[in-house]
């Protein structure tokens, strides 16, 4: 079939220093992959298009790409498939990641938010001989985060990172929770510890879900996210804006049935911590110029009582 | 732009430590890092050069598992190298079999210890399946991502360990002097500089050379760059006609579909519905060793009872649930590949060349002929495969003379003094590398590439006779001429990977000159070296290996010769199955 697709190019080499998208038109079969013509152009047309590619087969995590603005593994995805629902091919590295040339860019950032996590098993003792004696369960639970490739396809569609440099991320906090859960690893609370306290850390994703969305490997960060907070609770972590935010979100619902919002932004920054209280003053202010301003005295809803009800009957099915 | 200021020379480069280590490992797949990982533990400078982040190398690909033979759960080292000595033909060096499988065990349960989550059983112990050419389950895994599981644990283990890596560096030339390998010259692909790397040891390490053939399942990455480095610095190569073609590979794209599939019990079946192994091996059927089974297959196809140049392979026996919880990788691959369910549907499947049973002759420590030149690994023939590998060997040759390597070359260096290489050595690699660059002789490198391996596959291919070998000659010959005409697109430093394709060609052509040279030597048919000429085995004559060299003074450029098989306590027997 005749494909044309649009790729966005850099070049830092180039005296403008600028990116721009070139076209390509190119004849491929029907079953191609969107690799398989990245690959067909870099062969037969134009030898300069820089990409990174290897395996062709989904496991080594190479060619995080993003395919009209949604980031994908290239080698896994159809051309066709993706012609047919979006009805145009454009091609762009990967978000997040500062671009080194064409489609190619720097993991440096991605590696170095790794290496924060240990990224290593830190056992205590081990075992005179013989392998550790773990269930199958307990471990084979663990390949949730182990089949992560490390493509970084999660980490371009991230949306706190799009803001936050400081965030851990949604593959590194994945594969931090593989160290949590591991039965043989003993650092289990200093590991909730770090990621609980740290600027960045587990209380920072929105959960907006697009690492589930996006992920090549089902490895689904965030769900691996939200149970390290679960665990970061248990072991007693209560003193973190995002334990306070859930906490104060969880009573005020079930005490009005609303939100409400003032006492949500004071509690989750902490009554006592005057400097960020003190930050909350002006965005207050611009919210009561622009008429925003939650109500100092928050509104009740209506059928409070049937919100309790959910509250109840949610609880008893937890227990 | 290169062809305008050259690459720079780094300034004061031999004060500078990040150049100058005890020990230099090329490739940082699973031979690679665990070579490292020896070194680094024990104090050394050790640094790794990869071409790709170590996360991206090959050894994520395999899929079904590692041998060893647990003495804990009654298996019997002795077994296990007899099932791989037969399963080698008889061409693999016994007592470097012996080594691995002794050492596989301790080899495997270090892994477990480093944080490999391998499948266990309701004891809590790891468990394992069967793979083929063995007679029982001795093959221990992670669904069907046994290698990404075991790469990503030992990079872990090289971040733990603070290894030095050179990541995305291309070595062009390996620096012997006064006989002795003394580093590299390199290319940092991202700034498109040239380096050396001083080095009291070098490790190759740098994997197999499946994209000399088309169709692969080998990554685009695996171009033979180690072996040819040791080969043009005069270092023999050993067996390169024994090349493995994988019974299970995906028509059309050639993915691999691990071997796991028919140890979990999938069925191999012709047009006719037929499960063919019955003929070829009545007693091991799917399970028979790779070059048994692919043989069979072609031979269905040959004869007309294929489908489309396929057999299929049948997996819905197994029931849905042991699919997607034991093979999940294989159904992704099926379904997002071939929009086949592997519940529902078979799929079908052809041989693909998979492997390199043949590579730099080392011995049991890695060593080669040259002082401080080790090698581990696919690009390494210690020789434990011989003339076919079985399945879930290759893991465990990795580790664990990736290790033996790492611990060899760690007593070598104590004595060697640090030298200082002349920068000619750079300079010169400069001057060849600019030449390449202003070259315009109009050859793309992906079109000789692409003739070279499609010849490479009909001459040296699952089945092979005087005739294809001879017309493999003659097109690698014509591929040659070809090569100085190759020029680059793109002039420009920053990851100018036209210019490492350009290099990788000419590393790939070396390979498939010794892999044919060797090929028309060996006048008998063992293992994957099949001919149809030639049917039967010859121990009298042919119980040895080929070895190529390097040879400028000869007429096509090598010289073939042959060495002796190490035959301890087995004799050569009748292979079946």
């Amino acid at each position: 079939m005749q494909v044309s697709m649009r790729v966005k190019r850099y070049d830092p080499e180039l005296k403008e220093n600028k990116s721009w998208w070139q076209g390509y038109k190119l004849g491929i079969h029907a079953n191609a992959t969107i690799l398989d013509a990245l690959i067909k152009i870099r062969e037969e047309v134009d030898g300069s298009l820089a990409l990174r590619c290897a395996c062709r087969a989904s496991i080594c995590g190479s060619c995080g790409m993003r395919v009209n603005g949604r980031a994908r593994l290239v080698c896994k995805t159809r051309l066709e498939e993706i012609i047919q629902k979006d009805g145009e091919l454009n091609i762009e590295p990967l978000a997040n990641h500062s671009v080194i040339r064409d489609l190619v860019v720097s993991v440096d950032s991605f590696f170095s938010k790794i290496k924060e996590i240990t990224p290593y098993l830190t056992p205590k003792s081990e075992p005179v001989t013989g392998e550790f004696i773990a269930s199958n369960e307990s471990m084979e639970n663990l390949l949730k985060s182990m089949n992560c490739i490390m493509c970084g396809v999660c980490v371009s569609d991230c949306t706190v990172l799009e803001v936050d440099k400081k965030f851990i991320g949604p593959a590194a906090l994945a594969k931090a929770w593989r160290f949590v859960e591991d039965p043989r690893d003993d650092e289990k609370s200093q590991r909730i510890s770090y990621l609980n306290d740290t600027e960045g850390g587990i209380w920072d994703c929105t959960r907006c879900m697009q690492c589930v969305e996006v992920c090549p490997k089902d490895v689904a960060p965030m769900d691996r996210i939200m149970e390290m907070r679960e665990t970061a609770i248990r072991l007693g972590h209560k003193n973190s804006p995002g334990y306070r935010h859930s906490e104060t979100f969880y009573r005020s619902v079930k005490k009005h049935g609303r939100l409400d919002e003032t006492l949500l932004a004071i509690s989750s920054a902490g009554w006592t911590n005057i400097p960020r209280l003190i930050d909350l003053i002006p965005i207050g202010f611009k919210a009561l110029i622009r008429g925003k301003l939650p109500p100092i005295i928050p509104h009740k809803a209506e059928k409070k009582e049937a919100i309790k009800n959910i509250y109840v009957k949610v609880e008893k099915e937890d227990e | 732009m290169i062809c305008q200021n050259g690459f720079n020379l780094e300034k004061g480069q031999n004060n500078n430590r990040m150049y100058q280590h005890d020990i230099l490992i090329i490739g940082a797949g699973l031979a690679g890092l665990r070579a490292a990982v020896e070194g680094v533990r024990n104090g050394l400078n050790v640094a790794v050069i990869s071409k790709v982040h170590p996360v991206r190398s090959h050894s994520n690909a395999a899929q079904g598992g590692i041998n060893a033979p647990l003495v804990d759960r009654g298996d019997d080292w002795e077994d296990h190298a007899y099932d791989t000595i037969k399963g080698s033909d008889f061409l693999a060096d016994q007592d470097a079999v012996e080594i691995m499988s002794r050492e596989a065990g301790d080899a495997v349960i270090e892994l477990e210890r480093m944080g490999v989550i391998f499948s266990r059983g309701d004891d809590g112990k790891l468990g394992t399946r069967r793979f083929g050419g063995q007679k029982i389950a001795r093959t221990f895994f992670v669904g069907a991502i046994t290698g990404s599981a075991i790469l990503h644990v030992l990079y872990e283990q090289a971040l733990k360990y603070g290894l030095n890596i050179y990541e995305e560096w291309f070595v062009t030339k390996l620096i012997i002097v006064e006989g002795r390998c003394q580093g590299v010259v390199a290319l940092d692909i991202k700034t498109g500089e040239l380096h050396l790397i001083q080095a009291k040891a070098v490790i190759i390490a740098a994997g197999g050379a499946g994209r000399v053939f088309e169709p692969s399942t080998n990554a685009l990455i695996c171009t033979g760059d180690g072996i040819a480095l040791a080969w043009n610095a005069g270092v023999p190569v050993m067996d390169m006609e024994m090349i493995q073609y994988h019974p299970t590979t995906l028509a059309g794209t050639g993915i691999l579909m691990s071997e796991a599939a028919r140890g979990e019990g999938a069925y191999l079946l012709n047009s006719k519905g037929e499960r063919f192994m019955e003929k070829y091996a009545p007693d091991y059927m799917e399970l028979a060793s790779r070059d048994v089974v692919s043989r069979a297959e072609q031979t269905e196809i040959d004869e007309g009872r294929g489908i489309d140049g396929n057999v299929l392979l049948d997996l819905r026996h197994l029931g849905r649930e042991h699919i997607e919880s034991g093979l999940g990788y294989l159904q992704e691959v099926a379904v997002e590949f071939m929009g086949v369910d592997l519940a529902e549907q078979p799929i079908p499947i052809r041989p693909g060349m998979h492997y390199i049973m043949g590579g730099i002759k080392t011995d049991s420590d890695g060593a080669t002929s040259i002082n401080g030149l080790y090698a581990a690994g696919e690009c390494a023939n210690v020789s434990v495969h011989g003339a076919n590998r079985l399945g879930a060997n290759s893991l465990l040759d990795t580790v664990v003379f990736g290790r033996r390597a790492g611990a060899h070359a760690m007593k070598y260096v104590r004595d060697i003094s640090e030298t200082f290489i002349d920068e000619k050595y750079l300079t010169d690699e400069r001057n060849r590398l600019q030449r390449m660059i202003e070259n315009n002789g109009g050859e793309r490198s992906a079109a000789v590439r692409n003739d070279m391996a499609r010849s490479m596959t009909n001459g040296v291919g699952v089945f092979r006779d005087q005739n294809s070998m001879e017309k493999a000659i003659a097109n690698m010959s014509d591929i040659m001429n070809r090569i100085p005409n190759v020029s680059i697109d793109r002039k420009g430093k920053i990851f100018n990977t036209d210019l490492v394709f350009a290099l990788e060609l000419e590393y790939m052509v070396n390979i498939a000159w010794s892999v044919v040279n060797a090929a028309i030597t060996r006048q008998e048919s063992r293992g994957a070296h099949f001919r149809t000429d030639i049917t039967g085995r010859d121990d009298k004559n042919w119980l040895k290996h080929t070895l190529v060299f390097k040879d400028v003074n000869s007429e096509n450029g090598v010289r073939v010769e042959t060495t002796p098989v190490t035959i301890t306590k087995w004799k050569p027997i009748e292979r079946r199955y």
